[in-house]
């Protein structure tokens, strides 16, 4: 049997019944949550034991342009399920939102990478410092801005060779 | 009597951490107080640089992340793309990528294996055994695909070619003749005195405290939690073929060479099986080369040798992925290391480190 997977209107549900007013938005794949209340909603999410999700598989964060989202897939081991969840920061300045290592401890080193990475700050984490990069290196990487190309470009393939939008050898 | 805190740094540059890995340790006398945990030397930036190429063209990053296993690494990002873009894999790709990847676990556990006991004062013989056997594993893959370490061999939608007439009757032979290679193993090493006495009772990581850090392979099973994605989350062939789970039940160092050792029989048997039901047909889905996915995002996993190796990827519909995120077990499987060396002795701490069988290239991608 494979893992299924939580509808995030299934988590949603669960999450509006304890905690009103945490939800932002609900699809069949995630469930997006108010970033300033992750902490409390994976508390609750771990201790639910319907929903039992104990194991933090994978959390990262994702530039999107206009936003920063950080994703939490969450896996239960007794009941074979994975949930995932977003929490969209739309201050690109100073992203910032409380750190889950309370909950699952094993968010301590992924939660400092995504810092390193992208710079987004987790309130309360232990021991927030840069985890692959030095201390003192200009901006976070997987930024899509960090690399600014000529012409306000962001890095990545705009096509392929020989489709239209394709523009000579390089990448520009 | 307590004296003034001792710092030593064990690393960058020293063998026992298994690639350029910092432990910077406090002592207490001979005890440990505190581990402080150093990274980054080996990080090549993966995930931005694959924000550059296309989807295809990313492939032989994952080779490089966990050199050791680097099979398993193209099958965990050949499958979130695949899942990601909706391409179906014909029947003999499946049971190639199987036997793949149970080879593959197989020379990395000889690795971990190997370097573990070296790192308990079983100076190099073991090892050299252990490498004997990895070496063949390595031969059937240059067999395969041309190389022997990044082995670039999976495609998304298959694997990049069909296997050549000889391997499989290589392969048969192999897998005749590695149980009694890993009853040699047993025989020297389970009941070793100088195992026992350094790895039993050290590094201890009980079952609740595992999964509270998401710890996943062979350390979360030598914890005693029987949690194995190729049984709980099948790809490939796994839903097809039998075996067990092998666990431990004190979580110590000892509990997870064991684990591993028990694998590698699991492996064969997987193998074995595998041998008999390969399908004939083709091994590849036609995917344009200029593949471009559909809007969207997809989390791929599988048991790697080292644990839960996941790829989070997410299309914007270009040619190359918006985010290529990859879920390291290496990284992960640290997170409680500075716990586990508490209060122990340097020389403990690093049969610790051996015992969770880092790869720094995934640590650090």
């Amino acid at each position: 049997m494979a893992t299924r997977r939580l509808s995030g209107l299934e988590l949603a549900h669960r999450i509006d019944a304890s905690l009103p007013g945490a939800v932002v938005d609900a699809n069949p794949e995630w469930v997006e949550v108010d970033p300033g209340r992750v902490a409390e909603v994976g508390l609750l999410l771990r201790d639910d034991p319907q929903l039992d999700l104990r194991f933090l598989t994978c959390l990262t964060a994702v530039d999107r342009l206009d936003h920063f989202e950080v994703v939490y897939h969450m896996q239960s081991l007794r009941h074979n399920h994975l949930g995932v969840m977003k929490a969209k920061l739309w201050n690109r300045e100073d992203p910032e939102l409380p750190s889950v290592v309370t909950v699952w401890p094993g968010a301590t080193l992924q939660e400092r990478e995504a810092y390193d990475l992208m710079g987004i700050r987790f309130r309360g984490h232990p021991n927030l410092r840069r985890l692959f990069l030095w201390e003192g290196f200009p901006g976070h990487p997987l930024r899509k801005d960090w690399l600014g190309m000529p012409g306000g470009r962001m890095p990545g393939l705009e096509a392929f060779p020989g489709e239209p939008q394709w523009r000579g050898e390089g990448r520009g | 009597m307590t004296g003034e805190p001792l710092v030593v740094n064990v690393g960058p540059q020293h063998p026992s951490t298994h690639g350029v890995f910092r432990m910077k340790l406090t002592l207490d006398g001979e005890r440990i107080v505190d581990c402080e945990m150093i990274m980054g030397y080996l990080h090549r930036s993966m995930e931005k640089l694959a924000e550059e190429r296309s989807w295809t063209q990313n492939i032989p990053f994952t080779d490089r992340t966990d050199y050791l296993a680097a099979m398993t690494g193209n099958l965990a990002y050949c499958l979130a793309v695949e899942k990601l873009a909706s391409i179906e894999v014909p029947p003999r790709a499946h049971f190639i990528r199987t036997i793949m990847a149970e080879l593959q676990r197989i020379a990395s556990h000889c690795m971990a294996i190997g370097t573990f006991v070296n790192d308990c004062g079983a100076w190099h013989t073991p090892l050299m055994y252990m490498l004997r056997e990895r070496e063949k594993v390595l031969d059937l893959f240059e067999l395969a695909c041309g190389a022997r370490l990044t082995t670039n061999y999976m495609r998304i939608g298959g694997v990049a070619r069909d296997l050549p007439p000889e391997f499989l009757p290589r392969l048969r032979a192999f897998v005749q003749e590695m149980p009694q290679r890993i009853r040699e193993y047993e025989e020297l090493l389970v009941e070793n005195e100088i195992i026992v006495a350094r790895a039993r009772g050290i590094g201890v990581l009980p079952a609740d405290k595992a999964i509270a850090y998401s710890v996943s392979g062979p350390m979360l099973r030598g914890s005693g939690v029987a949690w194995d994605i190729r049984k709980a989350d099948p790809y490939a062939a796994y839903d097809r073929v039998e075996f067990d789970i092998p666990v431990g039940t004190h979580g110590d160092c000892y509990d997870r060479f064991l684990v591993r050792l028990a694998e590698m029989r699991q492996s064969v048997r997987i193998l074995e099986q595998a041998l008999d039901m390969i399908p004939p047909g083709p091994v590849q889905t036609p995917v344009p080369l200029a593949l471009r996915p559909p809007p969207g995002e997809a989390y791929g996993r599988i048991e790697s040798p080292r644990g839960e190796l996941g790829f989070y990827v997410v299309s914007d519909g270009g040619p190359s992925p918006f985010r290529f995120h990859i879920r390291p077990p290496s990284l992960i499987n640290l997170t409680p290391l500075p716990e586990m060396v508490r209060g122990l002795t340097v020389a403990d701490a690093i049969i610790t480190l051996g015992s969770v069988d880092i790869v720094v290239g995934e640590v650090d991608r």
